[in-house]
């Protein structure tokens, strides 16, 4: 059964820290186009510490997770540091002492962040938010693997789920946060949570991708 | 962009290190560099007053810190929500015992993030209540005003609820008071020119020359319209328009005016818009009680104003007319 290793599990956080620094600029300026564009901003700030924090402490996927997320929570606020903060404590909570992380146990991760998400929002899919990637993403990863895809068609299919997820938000009217109450006039544009998720979730496929047995 | 700055990626640091050497009488900082209390916070026997939200708006929220005011204040990035632990860290450092009154805007970041904070402060015994802003009536029709944003009627509900806590009523009291005060506030706001965060480098929206956008947001979210520039009376009445009628403010009430500028908008204007309004208030038959024009509640460089009408009872006239000590916010007793 495909798996990567738990210690080898670090580069993927490493390379949501570079994804997330290469995309500053374009996150802020689509959150500048119905919010305040500052998502890039506020993300790249977060991820950055993170960076600085595991090259002093350095560790396997669930330490880099873990790490993330108290980051993320303790130092980054707005609504994405809570988010993303759950998103990433969830994950690590999931992967824990494993020392193999398979498609069960990736699935199982995915869930897990829809339901940390829900725990602090009451946003709903439709309501143009990153629920809107991270729902249909977790529902065609867990779908494919229940069917007896392998570990990697699964992330194939979920990339693809969440790249869709993401350009659905751009004809919606936004439900939660700043952008909600422009109601009408947040259509056209994509979201930038949704956005964000996409990147995250996309870059977490290529990056097991590159360590998986 | 012409700012008075280091690092564009340090302002908030660098501010909160200013403001502290500056106003070293009236405010301390605490374990957390991103939390400052009144110098003499706990206050024994006093419910505790906490407050929090993105910076940008001076002198919100930290130039209310002060005597019957507010005695802690959670300091985000710009416009952006503080995390949870910061507002936690305010509640344990405004708490003498008696619980702690959270009043803060209505925005979803800071509702996600003090209801974190409140899950930590019961876990460690700290009582904390809250009262959510949404005093800014463009932001969502009126049968649906828990959507609203919180805007300039923060500080009434801040004036209200500290003097409430400073004449030694317990939590409950506190927090009925300042509901009760953001509930009798109605605002509206006229952006003139947009902001620009110092990070981002850039205006991120635009308000054309000649042009001004009704029922902007503190953080330039979009208004109702974008109209030709009118003159300030034909903007008092319109901002009239829009609150008087939501409340609604009825002949013989009493209210309190606060007119802030957004940033730039120089003190003349909001004088001459306050004399606009005040017109259309003694034709209405509504009584100016207390008047507060000036810069309370800004964004950044933005040039425009808001205007906050809150009707009054005697409870709440009593609160208005307490002591108060603070950097944005400072009278003797009447």
């Amino acid at each position: 059964m495909q798996a990567f290793l738990n210690t080898n599990g670090s580069v993927i956080v490493e390379d949501l820290i570079t994804v997330i620094q290469e995309n500053r600029q374009y996150l802020s300026d689509i959150d500048g186009a119905i919010g305040d564009g500052d998502h890039g901003i506020n993300m790249n700030k977060g991820f950055t510490l993170c960076a600085e924090s595991l090259k002093e402490t350095p560790g396997d996927l669930t330490h880099c997770l873990n790490t993330l997320s108290k980051i993320l929570m303790t130092k980054i606020g707005g609504s994405m540091g809570p988010l993303y903060g759950f998103f990433f404590q969830s994950m690590a909570k999931k992967t824990g002492d494993n020392e193999k992380v398979n498609g069960q146990i990736f699935g199982e991760m995915l869930n897990a962040a829809v339901g940390s998400i829900q725990t602090i929002s009451d946003a709903r899919v439709g309501d143009k938010t990153l629920l809107d990637v991270l729902v249909p993403a977790a529902h065609t990863f867990n779908a494919y693997f229940a069917q007896g895809s392998d570990f990697l068609t699964a992330l194939h299919e979920m990339k693809s789920a969440a790249i869709k997820g993401r350009d659905s938000t751009k004809e919606m009217i936004a439900k939660k946060g700043r952008a909600s109450r422009l109601g009408e006039r947040s259509r056209g544009v994509l979201d930038a949570g949704a956005t964000s998720c996409c990147l995250i979730l996309c870059t977490m496929a290529d990056s097991i991708k590159k360590i998986i047995k | 962009m012409q700012k008075i700055i280091n690092k564009a990626n340090n302002v908030v640091e660098e501010m909160l290190a200013g403001y502290i050497r500056a106003m070293k009488d009236s405010v301390a900082s605490t374990e957390n560099d991103r939390v400052l209390k009144y110098k003499n916070a706990p206050v024994s026997g006093k419910v505790g007053i906490v407050t929090g939200g993105g910076s940008g708006h001076k002198p919100a929220f930290i130039g209310y810190i002060g005597k019957n005011m507010v005695d802690a204040v959670a300091v985000g990035e710009i416009f952006s929500s503080p995390p949870a632990q910061m507002f936690y860290d305010a509640f344990k450092a405004a708490d003498a015992g008696q619980g702690v009154a959270c009043l803060y805007g209505n925005y979803a970041g800071d509702n996600m993030n003090v209801k974190m904070a409140i899950e930590m402060a019961n876990a460690d015994g700290i009582s904390v209540k809250t009262v959510v802003a949404n005093d800014d009536v463009p932001s969502a029709p009126k049968n649906e005003r828990n959507r609203r944003r919180g805007v300039a009627g923060e500080i009434l509900m801040w004036k209200v609820g500290g003097a409430k806590a400073a004449m030694g009523a317990g939590l409950d009291d506190v927090i009925a008071a300042a509901q009760k005060a953001i509930d009798n506030t109605r605002s509206v706001g006229i952006g003139l020119s947009p902001c620009t965060i110092p990070e981002v480098g850039h205006p991120n929206f635009k308000i054309e020359e000649g042009k001004m956008e009704v029922g902007i947001g503190h953080h330039g979210e979009p208004g109702l319209e974008v109209a030709a520039i009118e003159t300030s009376k034909e903007m008092a009445k319109r901002m009239a328009d829009i609150v008087l009628p939501d409340l609604p403010f009825n002949k013989n009430d009493e209210v309190v005016v606060l007119i802030s500028g957004l940033g730039s908008t120089p003190m003349m204007e909001l004088c001459i818009l306050f004399n606009d309004v005040a017109d259309i208030l003694d034709k209405a038959g509504i009584g100016i009680y207390h008047s507060y024009v000036g810069n309370y509640f800004t964004s950044l460089e933005m040039a425009g104003v808001t205007l906050t009408v809150m009707k009054l009872d005697e409870e709440l006239k009593k609160c208005i007319d307490f002591e108060a000590d603070s950097v944005g916010l400072r009278q003797f007793e009447r």
